[in-house]
């Protein structure tokens, strides 16, 4: 009745003895094996909610963009106009095909006037390293593929600061710094400073450590990119520090905290087959940027008026509509299929069901009922806007 | 707390006591630990009858869903409704409190024995 470990060949994270040290149970993700729980994924859902949770997530990839040209190679090929980010400003962008199709998503850092961090999703790291050194090539720009150099533990949830502040061993001494006399103040001072989607070079024990203000969960937090042969000084450091507050958290509750907060992840609700507009990410793609983009004629020309959008379903009860699980504008015989769920959970904060939904522009509107075939049963579920979640401001 | 070693389990890990002509019927600390925090129970009612293998209820986590086996051929005494009140049950007494189901059995098929079950799950 359940899923066997598979017996492939699996990455390990520089963190992993780690886990394995915590009791952690593993699964597979994109070829690596990473932490799917420590003890129970609901509780480790509801301490990022109400205090703070920290994650693996050295599986992600990052590619290194170096040269005079690296902002116009990548507004060449990326949706989104990342010349126009500051240095330590992040953006959200898309990486797309030719017709428009999104290969993958990412996290762009602005970590230098000529250089530029991408981070993509584990599944995606080969293709996006390859499209972004395919694409660079008429640029005066060096692509590297640095994965295999950097670990990333994200710090999230309402204490996730305090806990980075009180954490013993940071500093800052990068570039653009100021001389200081004592480098954790200023440390401290950068941090109470930081504003969200952006970084800042710090260093841990001396080696550097770039601290993002961003995450995937829908909490404030931060992400910690550092050398894997640092990262599990840095894991330690924060989990004694946090203490009670601190909860080492795996990708099941990483999972159902996204989908409260609304967010896409690649495979599901993000794909070759779709434009971004689809999934209501129109706004990530700079039509307004001059010069060409990869995708640009395809984005123009826009998808047909009958392609499938991304919507948000609530429902009652506890019976979660699951990924690939149909949805009817009907629960009779005559019901009509209207689109496929893309993602969907009991949600642990909200204690019902919720879902994200690939469904027919017809029947998308706010409100309307749409049921979904939960293995065999109907399940009535309402259209609600997305995200379900929202964290108090 | 329940002898384990007294038990009869089988592959699909559900654990099997049997008290005269009544199994009482569970699943194993390692599927409630696979599965995850178990938040939605399905059984059959009192009076169904059910058939050895096949599927007669659901055990769903937050990330998956289980199904779970009739191990026996026979009539269902008893479900618990605690279990189905408070899924969580599953998880923190798979032995105990998570028990799901009694069945008045006719005959018994072949089960693993408890050393058979551990070396199943590499245990």
């Amino acid at each position: 009745m359940t899923n066997e470990p598979g017996t492939a060949p699996e990455r390990l994270s520089p963190l992993d003895a780690v886990h394995r040290e915590a009791g952690a149970s593993f699964t597979d993700f994109a070829g690596w094996q990473m932490p799917v729980r420590y003890s129970s994924d609901l509780a480790e859902h509801h301490a990022v909610r109400t205090a703070a949770g920290i994650f693996d997530l050295s599986h992600m990839g990052e590619i290194v963009l170096i040269g005079p040209e690296a902002a116009a190679a990548l507004d060449f090929a990326l949706a989104g106009k990342l010349s126009a980010i500051e240095i330590g400003q992040a953006k959200y962008s898309l990486l797309l095909a030719e017709d428009g199709g999104i290969i993958d998503d990412l996290v762009v850092y602005r970590t230098g006037d000529d250089r530029y961090m991408v981070v993509a999703n584990a599944s995606n790291v080969g293709i996006v390293a390859d499209e972004l050194r395919a694409r660079a090539a008429g640029f005066d720009t060096i692509v590297s593929d640095e994965s295999d150099d950097v670990a990333l533990i994200a710090v999230q949830g309402p204490d996730a600061r305090a806990v980075l502040l009180e954490t013993p061993g940071f500093g800052v001494d990068g570039p653009g710094a100021a001389p200081t006399h004592n480098g954790a103040d200023d440390f401290d001072v950068q941090l109470e400073a930081i504003k969200y989607y952006r970084a800042f070079p710090a260093t841990f024990e001396g080696e550097p450590v770039l601290v993002a203000r961003t995450g995937y969960t829908g909490e404030d937090g931060f992400e910690l990119y550092v050398a894997p042969e640092r990262a599990t000084r840095l894991w330690r450091a924060l989990v004694e520090t946090g203490g009670p507050r601190l909860t080492p958290c795996g990708l099941a509750s990483r999972d159902t905290l996204r989908l409260e907060a609304g967010m896409p992840l690649y495979g599901h609700e993000l794909s070759r087959d779709i434009l971004p507009v689809q999934a209501s990410l129109g706004r990530v793609v700079a039509l307004a940027k001059p010069g060409d983009f990869v995708g640009r004629a395809a984005i123009e020309q826009g998808p047909a008026a009958d392609a499938p959008v991304l919507v948000g379903l609530a429902a009652d009860g506890r019976r979660a509509p699951r990924a690939g699980y149909e949805v009817f504008d009907g629960d009779g015989e005559s019901a009509t299929r209207v689109g496929v769920v893309t993602s969907g959970a009991l949600s642990p904060t909200l204690g019902h069901p919720i879902a994200m939904a690939s469904v027919s522009p017809a029947a998308a509107e706010a409100g309307t009922e749409l049921f979904v075939d939960v293995r065999g049963t109907r399940i009535a579920a309402s259209i609600v806007a997305l995200p379900f979640y929202k964290r108090n401001a | 707390m329940t002898d384990q070693t007294a038990l009869h389990y089988t592959e699909e890990h559900e654990w099997i006591a049997i008290d005269g002509d009544v199994a009482t019927i569970g699943i194993t600390d390692y599927a409630a630990e696979k599965l995850g925090d178990v938040v939605f129970v399905e059984l059959p009612a009192s009076g169904t009858t059910v058939t050895e293998g096949t599927v007669v209820g659901e055990i769903e986590s937050t990330k998956s869903v289980g199904e779970l086996f009739a191990p026996v051929s026979g009539e269902v005494v008893e479900a618990n409704q605690a279990v189905v009140d408070a899924p969580e049950l599953v998880n923190s007494d798979p032995f105990g409190e998570g028990w799901l189901i009694k069945v008045n059995a006719s005959s018994l098929p072949k089960f693993l024995t408890h050393d058979e079950y551990r070396a199943l799950v590499g245990e």
